[in-house]
């Protein structure tokens, strides 16, 4: 059998860049395989994928050497319609994707422009619906479906031209945790079906294992540093250092002292054999200690009974009750739409609550407006980019004072501290387009930060970045946490911000608060993670399996190791 | 110059015309009563400005008579027409005014932006909707004008600040910059 | 946001007709509806919209919003219309039959009533034409019918997208703005003119922003599901021609062409009962 995909000696340089992207890539991928593609950002994955689906050479232009064949053929006689009845490519970006008014018509995109008569049309468009099972939905605007429901219609849209090989562009990125694992399952039905070719890029390794892959290559630096299985793969240290996260109970066996074997089949928690590591397990959770997170004694925000409902009798959210205390770090949890953007969209007043109070300091917030509640709530949306609106980034920082009328010495002084606690303030006079994500993603916290706010609600502080850019983003604002005592509330669903860096999680599922607990307690309970669409976390299933008593206890000491590692290391950092 | 009429041309024409769609329910009222400044005028003149002259005069016929319908049940064709005007009339200038490419910061694409805008906005709504107008709805001469005038003024006004805004903010957006130094 | 015209899905024999025939029809009766000023011509399409709106089954709490905008737009420009031109009527009639004096040189003309009446009535017959067919026609295979009735596919395929983005841009646009409200720049208020627009620039600035993204993600998304491969398509949404559909497009031409003849034929387009 000969290889379906073949890079030879390959390598890439965009017609912008000095430097190549790629550089002597040779991979080769059978027909059938499913292989994940790994890698911080930056490090070319997403052009070897741009270069398998045909957008490079053909949309992004650039300088080529060395060959790439797909299905034995080179790019340049396929063409990118030829490339595109073999490659399918499912987007990161769902809402992107979806182009047709109705899932009916996304699936039948391509067959459209085919020409396929429309009897045919009907009938292929039904067989897809049905494997990704979407079927029910055919007639749906793709307003009305969730993330995940928009994820399946863009495979079937991609697998309705009969395709080889999926590639999927890093699928995990919007999706909810619960959402992501069956996203993963119907991945790997659809092989085990079709026979397909599977291409997944993705930066979280753990979520991504929850089924099978042949094998994992690893991309680091525009190379290809490991091609090889999972089991071998999570044998060594390679991950750590390209700066990709490890499995968590990878690294808690790493922290036991083990060293873990490929025999042993570390890929999956479950089906690992653990006998050999679990009494070394065993004796440093005997050792590891646990630190209570610390707690003011004022609040900082309370909401009493809140109840809202766009119509009478359709509550969105109901009996919404907690108390946040000043300097905590808390996350709000719960699955895409159950309500916490309208939580935080009623604490901004946005919207007003039907029933319920909403205290800031003790002091009810109904009467205040939009404005003044933005200078003592900030709120910083998920995107940088829907926030910034100057192109400079003095400029940026200013606004909100601007706008307020605040002298201009002030604004000088008070912008260039915000800007230095920001780690900015060399960059004061740079447009705000030369900066990279991360520091765009300060840029629009000191927006905020400049107004001396004493609450912080962040959406999706991390979404999509990786963990180099995940760790600098939550490193950075636990540190204004710290220094300035400034509470801060996450909206997330990323269970590894909630488990590393909050003390608390608020989790919300169909309207309802569920629980007001350690984020180590709720990551532990099926209960909970079940309906809050939350996954449990795999230290529960690897203290379980060594026969410790108290999971969410492991979790805890877990944690609070992680955590004092880690700040060790950016002790060690800043000496 | 760009008749090119591709993908891109076609997204852009969609995305945009969903812009100026949504966004025509979004007015800033002036010191005059009843008069209010249309946001989504910018927007037209701002794409036309980066994509050309198919998708400025294309986003402005099929916007307007697309958000008029689905906003305020009738479709005017005779003030449907002068906007697409406008939208051609920038649109052909796109290329001296290279918005992707950083180029629009001086003063020349600044005055060659607002020049055009005001000649195609006189052209559109001094001329042809009044004309239209006479020929097409019978109305009478005297308010016709009236409200072009009326037109005029407020487009001018709104292009000129905001649509200038937006053509010089994205173009320093979009442009790399390689001779940055940080300072201390 | 208020209430706009959208597409609901019914039952009725109007619904079941293809787009091409509801798109001929809207444009033939615009058409028509814009030339004539006979005054028998427009009382027949007022009462035979509003026949076809009934059989469409719409109802009130679909258009009833912007009905009432298009009222007070309606009210307004007829006043406009007398303010500014309180003699337009005899230009066109050529008699002048005061019904009273109001002021200075303001008379109550019976003939710029008449005038008027026909400007409203003008109205009514498009009203309706343009809620049916927002109302009854399926956005996506409207694009289909544009491309049947000889439009470049391109040009029906840009609408399509449109009519798919404007909830998104609107969601978008409705965060932007809170967001951007809560760090204290508002587009209305008591600010000067120039501060707000220049507020409004920094709320539209991230939404062009993102479009721009959308714009490039769009088009690459197209590229490789083969947008544009080759010189026709085929339309999932598509509906063929049925007998209903060749009766109503006869009925249209045929309507069309009898009221020009019959507003034409008196030499111009205005029924005058003064004469």
């Amino acid at each position: 059998m000969s290889p379906i995909i073949e890079f030879k000696d390959f390598s890439f340089k965009y017609r912008a860049q000095a430097e190549p992207t790629l550089r002597d890539i040779n991979l080769s991928i059978m027909p059938g395989e499913k292989v994940l593609i790994v890698g911080p950002s930056g490090s070319g994955k997403s052009t070897l994928a741009h270069c398998i689906n045909g957008l490079v050479p053909f949309s992004y232009t650039g300088e080529i050497n060395g060959t790439l064949t797909v299905k034995g053929k080179k790019p340049s006689e396929l063409g990118l319609f030829g490339l595109s009845k073999i490659v399918g490519t499912v987007l990161q970006d769902t809402d992107g994707q979806f182009i047709g008014l109705t899932v009916a018509e996304d699936i039948a995109f391509a067959l459209e422009n085919d020409m396929t008569p429309q009897e045919e049309m009907f009938a292929k468009v039904d067989e897809v619906a049905e494997m990704v099972d979407v079927k029910r939905l055919l007639d749906h605007a793709p307003g009305e479906l969730s993330g995940g429901q928009k994820q399946r219609v863009s495979m079937a849209g991609v697998m309705v031209d009969d395709v080889e090989i999926l590639l999927f562009d890093e699928p995990l990125a919007n999706l909810d945790p619960a959402t992501g694992k069956r996203a993963i399952h119907m991945i790997d039905q659809i092989q085990k079906k079709k026979k397909t070719t599977i291409l997944i890029i993705e930066h979280r390794l753990e979520d991504a294992l929850y089924r099978d892959v042949d094998r994992i290559v690893v991309v680091g630096n525009g190379r290809i540093v490991a091609d090889t299985t999972p089991d071998e793969l999570l044998a060594t240290n390679i991950l750590e250092e390209q700066g990709i996260r490890e499995p968590f109970y990878i690294a808690a066996l790493k922290h036991a002292g083990c060293t873990i074997s490929a025999e042993d089949q570390p890929q999956h928690i479950e089906t690992m054999h653990i006998e050999k590591y679990s009494q070394a397990v065993k004796d440093w959770f005997g050792k590891a200690e646990r630190k209570e997170g610390k707690k003011g004694s004022e609040s900082a925000l309370k909401v009493e009974d809140l109840y809202f409902s766009y119509e009478e009798g359709k509550p969105i959210l109901q009996h919404i009750h907690f108390d946040i205390m000043e300097g905590e770090m808390v996350s709000i949890v719960g699955k895409n739409g159950a309500g916490k953007s309208t939580l935080s969209n009623l604490i901004c007043g946005f919207y007003k609550p039907v029933r319920g109070r909403i205290l800031l300091n003790g002091q009810d917030m109904a009467p205040l407006s939009i404005k003044e509640r933005g200078e003592k709530i900030g709120l910083v949306m998920q995107s940088p980019n829907q926030m910034i609106s100057k192109p400079m980034i003095f400029d940026e920082v200013a606004l909100g004072l601007k706008v307020r009328g605040v002298p201009e010495e002030e604004i000088r002084e008070r912008v260039n501290r915000t800007l230095k606690i920001c780690g900015l303030y060399p960059f004061r006079n740079w447009p705000v387009s030369a900066l990279s994500f991360g520091q765009k993603k300060r840029v629009s916290i000191a927006s905020i930060l400049v107004m001396d706010p004493r609450v912080l609600i962040l959406d999706e502080p991390t979404a999509g970045q990786d963990y180099r850019h995940y760790t600098e983003i939550m490193e950075f604002l636990k540190r204004i946490n710290e220094e300035f005592h400034i509470t801060i509330i996450m909206i997330t669903h990323d269970m590894h911000l909630m488990l590393e860096y909050t003390d608390r999680a608020i989790v919300i599922a169909d309207g309802h608060l569920i629980a007001d607990d350690t984020p180590a307690k709720v990551l532990t309970s099926e209960a909970i993670a079940d309906k809050a669409y939350l996954k449990k976390t795999s230290l529960y299933d690897l203290a379980v399996n060594c026969g410790l008593e108290d999971p969410s206890e492991f979790v805890e000491r877990f944690i609070a190791y992680e955590r004092k590692n880690r700040r060790e290391k950016e002790d060690a950092a800043h000496v | 110059m760009k008749f090119k009429f591709g993908i891109k041309e076609v997204v852009a024409i969609g995305v945009g015309t969903a812009l100026f769609v949504a966004l025509t329910e979004i007015q800033i009222p002036t010191p005059i009563p009843n008069t209010y400044l249309q946001p989504r005028m910018a927007i037209m003149a701002f794409l036309a400005a980066v994509f050309g002259p198919l998708v400025g005069g294309v986003v402005g016929i099929l916007g307007h008579a697309l958000g008029d319908a689905m906003f305020y049940g009738s479709v005017w064709w005779s003030w449907v027409i002068p906007e697409g005007i406008i939208g051609v009339a920038i649109g052909l200038c796109a290329s001296k005014f290279a918005i992707k490419e950083g180029e629009f910061k001086n003063v020349k694409a600044i005055v060659l932006f607002n020049v055009v805008q005001i000649l195609a906005n006189i052209v559109a709504w001094a001329l042809a909707a009044p004309c239209l107008d006479i020929l097409i709805y019978a109305e009478p001469a005297n308010k016709v004008f009236l409200q072009g005038a009326m037109a005029i003024l407020g487009n001018v006004l709104i292009i000129g600040i905001l649509g200038t805004l937006l053509c010089v903010g994205y173009s320093a957006v979009g442009a790399k910059s390689s001779s940055l130094n940080k300072e201390e | 946001m208020s209430k706009m015209l959208a597409y609901e899905e019914k039952d009725t024999w109007i619904h079941r007709l293809s787009g091409v025939t509801k798109l001929i029809f809207f444009l033939l009766w615009c058409f028509t509806s814009m030339l004539t000023y006979d005054t028998r011509i427009l009382a027949f399409m007022v009462a035979f919209s509003l026949l076809i709106f009934k059989i469409s089954k719409t109802e009130w709490k679909q258009v009833g919003t912007v009905f009432k905008l298009i009222m007070v737009f309606l009210i307004l420009n007829v006043l406009a219309i007398f303010i500014l031109s309180p003699d337009h009527g005899t230009e066109i009639y050529g008699t002048r039959t005061v019904l009273f004096h109001i002021a200075g040189s303001y008379d109550l003309t019976k003939e710029q009533l008449f005038y008027e009446l026909n400007v409203i009535i003008k109205y009514f017959t498009v009203i309706p034409a343009v809620f049916m067919f927002l109302v009854t026609t399926n956005p996506s295979e409207f694009a289909a019918s544009m491309n049947k009735v000889g439009i470049s596919y391109n040009i029906g395929y840009a609408l399509a997208i449109a009519i798919r983005y404007v909830p998104d841009v609107q969601g978008e646009f409705t965060k932007i703005k809170h967001a951007q409200e809560a760090r204290g720049i508002e587009m209305s208020g008591k600010a000067s003119l120039l501060s707000r627009i220049k507020n409004t620039s920094a709320i539209l600035f991230p939404l062009i922003f993102s479009s721009m993204d959308r714009i490039d993600t769009v088009s690459n998304a197209m590229e490789l599901r083969g947008y544009g491969k080759h010189k026709k398509r085929t339309w999932y949404m598509e509906r063929k021609l049925k007998r209903n559909d060749y009766l109503t497009i006869g009925f249209t031409v045929v309507f069309t062409v009898v009221a020009l003849v019959i507003t034409f034929a008196d030499g111009n387009r205005f029924y005058n009962p003064f004469s």
